[in-house]
């Protein structure tokens, strides 16, 4: 019988601890999909983020870093400095990379750091259960803004991906969405785009994947699609933000 | 002997380094110590090596921590803010148990404090800045040509250890000038570096983490360190006695403040005094025992400190009693003076024998 | 070796070359194989206004590089004077720059010699190197490193950029030993 679908060998073999309906898992797959497609792992490292996906170095079967909050892009740096041969990836939440971790991401990628960045956003803190996030959108109720975020109070959500193309030292942004199979497959274009770039030592990338959180937002796991679809894509755009100079964006 | 260079000590520290065989170093500017960032910024690169001036110390220090864990020699340097700024990485660090090496060349505080030369980090290096229960192995130069030879021991030391090392210097030995010799050193033999990042290509993967949310595991973790801590006070405890054969009292201090009181021990040997020094070498860990053997012979033990008061608990610790501990110092970039050192000690001579 | 143990401070104001003459003081005593150490206006002797550096030579291991009461002191300005003269160790040498220094050494208990240092520079044809005039009236009266140990120094920190001014440099430096010889 011919095998058509494996786990990809990246992957150790045990279940998540996700919740069902999270997105974490999803990504954790395209990277690992990813990783075999290009015969890297044995030169892969991972730093992985303070936030749900702080156990990620339990499911990737490469060399890893478990991070301080915030601060993989830092870590990353310094590996990736001392291993240019290595191939470094940062996996970090919303929390971690646009809240904490701003400094740390803004300057790697303005350094045009050679490493690739996974940023889930899901709009919420999962882990610590249901707070604020600095890319909630306006009026989502949240553990820590019971009324609704309101940009009187608590500001707007951040655009990360339109925020890091505007730096010149970043070589590829992009923002894709993880809530429906077409967009999945898009999805892992763009990763695959990123390491690709980083492979051939072009610079910095990142791809913000956009996240359905379930249990975050209190809905089942099909609203929390369509509420990835009716509420956080038109605030988060999807596209190619910044790509290498030969290049168009594809939106 | 190798030919004598003129040199701050700043400069010397980073030369030092390189001559070490570190390569890396991640750090941000803070006065009194940016000579040591501006040195390695021009020669790392002339060995192969990599300067990166961070966007903040806290980005340096976990620049640190990802080189550390993929097996480089690693440095930063900074200051006391902004070695406070460094706290938590260094927790994560010794938790990870990376070896690095960390000076800070310390200025008056709290808050943003002064410029000027301070002794007022000493609870902050030696009794774990940051969170968690862990410790550095910490290394107080009072020379320059102490600071050379401490920075070459201490990359040794956080290899052998994987522990951070820090070097706890004051302003004063950043900003003096002294003759200087490298010296050409036997390689240590070290243990390799077989847990470090590096690919995992024909073995398992390698895990630089200090997250242990299972209890039990968490407390073998922290037993481990604490035998390594045990090692380190057993092995690594370094002191100097200077006069004390014959001395009836005694003056404890460290860094510049020993220099200071070595002076201040000539001129009261001159009118009849014996005076004496001890002078730990390494902070943590203390030399308790020095104590705990001098306090036998003498009645009076002097502390000096530019601080208000952070030694002089540990060589409290190290008296147990058997001694009187005094104390004197100053504070806020003020610098204790021999004069005031011999004061002092003629005022609690002159107390003991009323 | 003859036992020595000199302490020595240099004051003036920021671009008289004072942490300069400080430094090539030390880089020649290190030559001689004495122990030295040079600290620049850092410490509570920031405070003031005036740069200052403070050398210390001595045949031993050298206690504290900070002196309270200098057995020397080389001063180029008013400010500087004002503040260091009453520091100064009873039967110290008092260097003071008598070009600038508009009043008369208020120590009677001190050894004074007044150098007229800018204007000796003029005449030689290099203002700035009233410094290394200062500097020759020093080591005329301390010995404690010889004139060719210092030219050494002068050669090792004038690089070979600023060799240029090596000879008007040598020349004030002479000058000065003159000056202080008399």
């Amino acid at each position: 019988m011919k095998k058509v679908f494996e786990r990809p060998k990246s992957m150790f073999p045990v279940p998540t601890h996700y919740c069902p309906g999270c997105g974490h898992g999803i990504v954790h797959r395209l990277l690992a999909e990813v990783i075999d497609e290009f015969g890297i792992r044995e030169r892969v490292v991972g730093v992985g983020p303070v936030g749900c996906s702080v156990f990620i170095y339990n499911y990737i079967n490469c060399d890893m870093y478990e991070a301080a909050h915030g601060r993989a892009p830092a870590i990353a740096t310094g590996c990736k400095r001392m291993h240019p041969d290595l191939i470094v990836f940062t996996y970090q939440g919303d929390g971690d990379l646009a809240s904490i971790g701003t400094a740390e991401i803004i300057h790697a990628a303005n350094r045009g750091e050679n490493i690739t960045v996974l940023f889930l956003n899901n709009a919420i803190y999962g882990m610590t259960g249901g707070q604020m996030a600095p890319t909630t959108i306006l009026g989502q109720k949240t553990t820590t803004s019971p009324l609704g975020r309101s940009s009187k109070r608590e500001g707007y959500p951040i655009r990360i991906a339109e925020m890091l193309a505007t730096l010149e030292g970043a070589t590829y942004i992009a923002r894709v969405s993880v809530h429906n199979p077409k967009a999945i497959i898009a999805a892992k274009r763009a990763l695959k785009k990123a390491f690709k770039i980083q492979i051939e030592g072009l610079g910095f990338s990142l791809v913000e994947f956009l996240s359905q959180c379930p249990t975050g937002w209190g809905m089942s796991s099909r609203e929390a699609t369509k509420w990835v679809e009716e509420k956080m894509i038109p605030c988060f755009p999807l596209g190619e933000f910044k790509v290498p100079r030969s290049e168009k964006p594809v939106k | 002997m190798g030919e004598k260079v003129l040199i701050t000590g700043n400069e010397a520290i980073g030369e030092a380094a390189i001559k070490a065989g570190c390569r890396f170093f991640f750090g941000y500017p803070i006065t009194p110590q940016n000579k040591i960032p501006e040195y390695l910024s021009y020669r790392l690169p002339q060995v192969g090596g990599c300067f990166i001036q961070a966007e903040s110390e806290i980005a340096a220090i976990y620049m640190v921590f990802g080189a550390a864990g993929a097996g480089a020699r690693v440095m930063t340097s900074s200051s006391s803010p902004g070695i406070s700024l460094k706290q938590e990485g260094i927790s994560y660090i010794a938790g990870a148990e990376l070896p690095c090496v960390i000076v800070n060349v310390m200025r008056g505080g709290p808050g943003l404090g002064g410029i000027l030369p301070s002794q007022a980090d000493y609870f902050q290096a030696t009794k774990g800045g940051g969170h968690g229960g862990y410790h550095m192995l910490v290394l107080a130069p009072s020379t320059v040509q102490e600071s050379v030879d401490l920075m070459t021991d201490a990359f040794d030391l956080a290899d052998k250890y994987r522990n951070p090392v820090m070097v706890l210097a004051d302003g004063y030995i950043g900003q003096m000038m002294e003759p200087v010799e490298f010296k050409e050193r036997p390689q240590k033999v070290l243990p390799t570096k077989n847990w470090a990042i590096a690919g995992a290509k024909n073995r398992p993967r390698n895990l630089i983490r200090s997250l242990y949310l299972d209890p039990e595991e968490l407390e073998q973790h922290n037993l481990k360190l604490h035998r390594k801590y045990l090692e380190m006070a057993k092995n690594e405890v370094r002191v100097e006695t200077y006069l004390t054969e014959d001395a009836e009292i005694i003056i404890a201090a460290y860094g510049t403040v020993a220099r200071i009181a070595k002076t201040a021990i000539k001129m009261l040997r001159e009118r009849g005094i014996k005076a004496g020094l001890v002078r730990p070498i390494t902070v943590y860990p203390f030399p308790y025992e020095t104590f705990a053997k001098i306090s036998e012979k003498v009645d009076n033990i002097l502390v000096v400190e530019m601080s208000l008061g952070q030694m002089i608990e540990d060589v409290k610790l190290g008296v147990c009693g058997k001694a009187k501990v005094h104390f004197y110092g100053r504070t806020g970039g003020m610098v204790p003076t021999y004069d005031e050192i011999v004061t002092q000690i003629e005022k609690i001579v002159k107390e003991e024998v009323a | 070796m003859k036992s020595l143990y000199e302490n020595v401070i240099v004051a003036g104001f920021g671009g008289q070359g004072v942490l300069f003459i400080g430094r090539l003081l030390a880089y020649a005593a290190m030559k001689e194989g004495r122990n030295v150490t040079w600290i620049p206006s850092y410490g509570p002797e920031m405070r003031g206004g005036t740069a200052n550096c403070t050398v210390v030579i001595s045949n031993e291991v050298i206690g504290s590089p900070v002196i309270t009461s200098p057995n020397a002191l080389i001063v180029m300005n008013n400010p500087s004077l004002d503040t260091f003269e009453p520091r100064l160790k009873t039967g110290g040498l008092l260097i003071m720059n008598s070009s600038l220094i508009t009043r008369e050494a208020k120590r009677n208990d001190v050894r004074v010699i007044k150098v007229p240092a800018n204007k000796t520079a003029s005449e030689l044809g290099n203002d700035r190197a009233a410094n290394m005039v200062m500097l020759g009236a020093y080591i005329a009266h301390k010995k404690v490193v010889t004139k060719e140990n210092i030219l050494e120094a002068l050669k090792k920190y004038l690089g070979e950029k600023k060799m240029a001014l090596f000879e008007t440099n040598k020349a004030a430096l002479e000058k000065g030993i003159e000056i202080g010889s008399l």
